[in-house]
């Protein structure tokens, strides 16, 4: 079976800070993954690589099978084919831990802003495929709101919807209940996990512990920029190898 | 002449003059606002440009526009190649120097104002455009200045105001325009207090629709901005 994503060996440092020291990672197709770790153990910045939000030092990036090519400009990395860096984004749905939505643009206009003129798909087939993804997570009625006249978990709904509207093949979520007041963080986990349990190939980047053991067919913890322990959510969250992920767990779940 | 009839007489002749004063305006303002729109994006996004945007914008701003509208009018016409070149039918002639020196300066006004915008724009609204497969001028003419725009706009408003009054010294250049056609007339009768007043008025008039179509113009492209409706 084909890998969804593929990540080999990434190096990335802010300055004199190096955020990831080699990170390899294989994500096969309708896998669940969870990235797990302390704030700065690089988590954030690993999920941030494989769009290239943040252009890594070294290593490699494959997604599905198409290696981003890369190049060295004034001794500093960049993308070598900026085409091929919005195909590949297209094939990303990302969804950040602030949501992001465009505020000049309703839920609707949202939804269909990068499919129709990213992917140049029809408008009619576009505002019908989003209207039954606002269904699905529960914003129907939202489609004609703007963004600054939703709650937290209503407009980080819209912007899971806006993601699945591309058509992604795999999903990245990047603490995607971090910002959100407490009563509703759930109606999005409640999303997220009806998404995994349709077989969607997903990277969750979450302090969610429980909620990341329920979903996960996999679980990492990242530690210091490299990976400290991988393995079934049952190790990882119940019986972990490590005595770092041990006693991160230990702090985490029982809150 | 009893005072009421010269009164309206003067506003008769003054009122002659403004399709002359909103044409200036207008074209300038469209013209130097398109360049406006340029430059700041050049000044963004290319860095071997946003010296000169900085010298071209500190040049004219720092200048009057009345001097730059003699050195167009008066000093364009020495050089020899600029007599040659295919723009001399349009140099030659005092309207469009006109255009040209309120063009060049609104636009330098313009563009620090657009530049205030562009970097009001939320990081994350880029950063999500990017995730989607945009980059270049998608991205600018989708999102990002959009959103610009709306924000310079009250700011831009009070620059067209600005223009409407700048486009007095087009009489300078002999173009009569209504400051041109008040000069005329006093030099005639002598009687400034009721000319300047009545033109003064005419400024007045037209910048206050100018102001409510800005205010409209607002409130038209902010409905996020709105409390919600439903």
């Amino acid at each position: 079976m084909t890998s969804a994503i593929v990540i080999r060996d990434l190096h990335k440092s802010f300055g004199s800070l190096e955020v990831l020291k080699g990170v390899s990672l294989d994500a096969a197709e309708g896998e669940v993954i969870s990235i797990i770790g302390a704030s700065g153990s690089g988590k954030s910045t690993l999920l941030r690589c494989i769009p290239l939000l943040e252009v890594p030092d070294s290593g490699e990036i494959i997604i599905g099978g198409e290696a981003l090519r890369m190049r060295r400009r004034h001794g500093r990395p960049e993308p070598a084919d900026s085409s091929q860096v919005n195909r590949v984004r297209g094939s990303l749905g990302f969804v950040f831990q602030s949501f992001n939505l465009w505020p000049h643009m309703t839920v609707l206009q949202n939804l269909i802003e990068a499919p129709v003129h990213v992917q140049k798909r029809s408008r009619a087939e576009c505002v019908a495929e989003a209207e039954a993804l606002l269904k699905k997570v529960g914003m129907a009625e939202k489609r004609d709101a703007y963004p600054a006249h939703l709650s937290g978990g209503q407009q980080q709904r819209a912007a899971i919807a806006r993601a699945l509207a591309m058509r992604p093949r795999a999903l990245l979520f990047d603490e995607p209940t971090s910002s959100l007041d407490p009563e509703l963080v759930g109606e999005v986990l409640q999303v997220i996990a009806g998404l995994a349990a349709e077989g969607r190939t997903m990277l969750i980047v979450t302090h969610e512990m429980s909620f990341a053991a329920e979903v996960s067919s996999r679980a990492i913890f990242l530690h210091a920029g490299r990976i400290e322990e991988e393995g079934p959510p049952k190790q990882v969250f119940g019986d972990p190898l490590t005595e770092r992920c041990r006693s991160f767990v230990a702090r985490h779940l029982n809150r | 002449m009893n005072e009421l009839s010269f009164i309206a007489d003067t506003m008769r002749q003054l009122l002659t003059g403004v399709p002359l004063t909103l044409e200036l305006t207008l074209i300038s303002v469209g013209v130097g606002g398109a360049l406006a729109i340029i430059l700041s994006v050049l000044r963004a996004s290319f860095t071997p440009f946003a010296w000169f945007v900085r010298l071209y914008v500190f040049a004219l701003r720092g200048t009057p526009l009345l001097l730059q509208m003699f050195l167009i009018y008066y000093g364009l016409g020495q050089f020899d190649a600029v007599q040659r070149s295919f723009l001399w039918p349009f140099l030659r002639q005092p309207y469009w120097c006109a255009i040209l020196a309120l063009s060049l300066n609104t636009a330098a006004y313009g563009s620090e104002i657009i530049r205030g915008g562009l970097q009001s724009v939320p990081a994350g609204s880029i950063e999500s455009a990017r995730v989607c497969g945009m980059s270049g001028l998608l991205l600018y003419r989708r999102v990002i200045l959009p959103l610009a725009l709306r924000q310079a706009l009250p700011a831009y408003g009070s620059e067209v105001i600005a223009m409407v009054k700048s486009t007095s010294l087009a009489s300078i250049v002999t173009l009569m325009e209504i400051s041109g056609i008040a000069y005329a007339i006093i030099s005639e009768t002598y009687r400034a207090l009721e000319v300047f007043l009545c033109a003064g008025l005419i400024y007045l008039a037209i910048n206050f629709v100018l102001t409510r179509a800005v205010a409209g113009l607002e409130i038209w492209l902010s409905p996020h901005l709105r409390p919600a409706t439903s």
